[in-house]
């Protein structure tokens, strides 16, 4: 699959994950394709993550993590949580081939952002809607 | 996968190297590196076993430039070529846009290279990406083995090995010396660029 996204959709993308996850206080969040290219990066101007090499290995991840739920019979694990002393990553599932890394401190509460992740990935899912991509 | 950022501006595109174990994969790469850290931002990532041998991927990042107003942004990866890592090579190839298929040259390593170009066949088919279709060059490496007495197949024998049908572009070349690296992987950049303009623009 190749594809474009546009200035509309690439704003409401950029503009959702704005008002509902950085304003929670979390420190970045990046919208990746499963081939590990990078759609949306969003930071709190306090960190440079190098992003690219996150994507490439978050996607590569949760493929491994998909692979290992297909062995033990599960469908998939549509989410994963990585826990840190200060830092902690929380992966979504998007459609088939999108993936939400979101990087966020202790303050901030994880059953709150997924409840935030939850809201904006209905949003996310009509601006990345299949029959919209070229 | 390729994509377009029509608001910064941005192609992604993602070229893989595939092959044989022990084939010159990760040195192709780690070369690449050496000659473009100045200019990129990034590490090279390596996932490696204890042993050394890529577990799952050698990625790197780096830009190459403005095409028609578009920044492109390669990102070369590596997958593990022993056989018995064929789960994860596969995920590697999620999305792929080209192909480096970097073949050993030497004599003994013949069967190695046919099976690893069969395996290779099999997991684009996972993905219903066709071999015939989708960006490809052969890179023969290792000729260095040659000057210490090693035999090394000819050229005639890998090209109807593994590319007697679909005659993609194939360059001789030493990873370990840097001989020929810069062009193969120039080369793959260039065609999958075509594919990816045609497809999307």
């Amino acid at each position: 699959m190749s594809y474009i996204l546009d200035q509309e959709q690439l704003d409401g993308l950029e503009e959702a994950l704005t008002t509902d996850l950085m304003t929670l206080g979390i420190q970045s969040v990046i919208l990746i394709d499963m081939a590990g290219n990078v759609i949306v990066n969003l930071d709190n101007g306090k960190v440079s993550h190098d992003v690219y090499s996150l994507a490439a290995l978050a996607a590569g991840n949760f493929g491994a993590v998909n692979a290992m739920a297909s062995i033990i019979g599960e469908e998939e694990f549509s989410l994963l949580f990585h826990k840190g002393k200060s830092e902690n990553i929380n992966f979504t599932k998007i459609l088939d081939d999108f993936l939400l890394v979101s990087i966020f401190g202790n303050d901030v509460s994880l059953g709150y952002l997924r409840l935030k992740i939850d809201d904006v990935i209905k949003k996310i899912k009509v601006l990345i809607d299949p029959k919209r991509l070229k | 996968m390729s994509f377009i950022n029509t608001k910064t501006k941005e192609v992604q595109v993602k070229v893989v190297f595939v092959g044989p174990g022990r084939g010159g994969k990760t040195t192709n790469l780690e070369y690449i590196f050496s000659r473009i850290r100045h200019r990129i931002q990034s590490d090279m990532v390596s996932i490696k076993t204890q042993g050394d041998r890529t577990l799952f991927f050698d990625f790197l990042p780096f830009e190459l430039g403005a095409i028609k107003g578009y920044q492109v942004k390669t990102q070369l990866y590596t997958v593990p070529g022993q056989v018995k890592y064929n789960a994860t090579r596969k995920l590697v190839l999620k999305g792929v846009d080209g192909i480096v298929f970097v073949a050993d040259s030497a004599v003994d390593r013949r069967e190695n290279n046919i099976r690893s170009f069969e395996n290779l066949r099999e997991n684009l088919g996972f993905y219903d990406i066709d071999l015939t279709t989708i960006p490809l060059v052969f890179q023969y490496n290792k000729r260095d083995l040659a000057t210490q007495g090693i035999p090394i197949l000819d050229v005639n024998t890998l090209e109807s090995d593994l590319n007697a049908q679909l005659k993609a572009p194939s360059f001789t070349a030493s990873a370990l010396t840097g001989d020929n690296v810069i062009p193969t992987v120039k080369k793959a950049i260039a065609i999958t660029m075509v594919a990816t303009r045609d497809k999307l623009l």
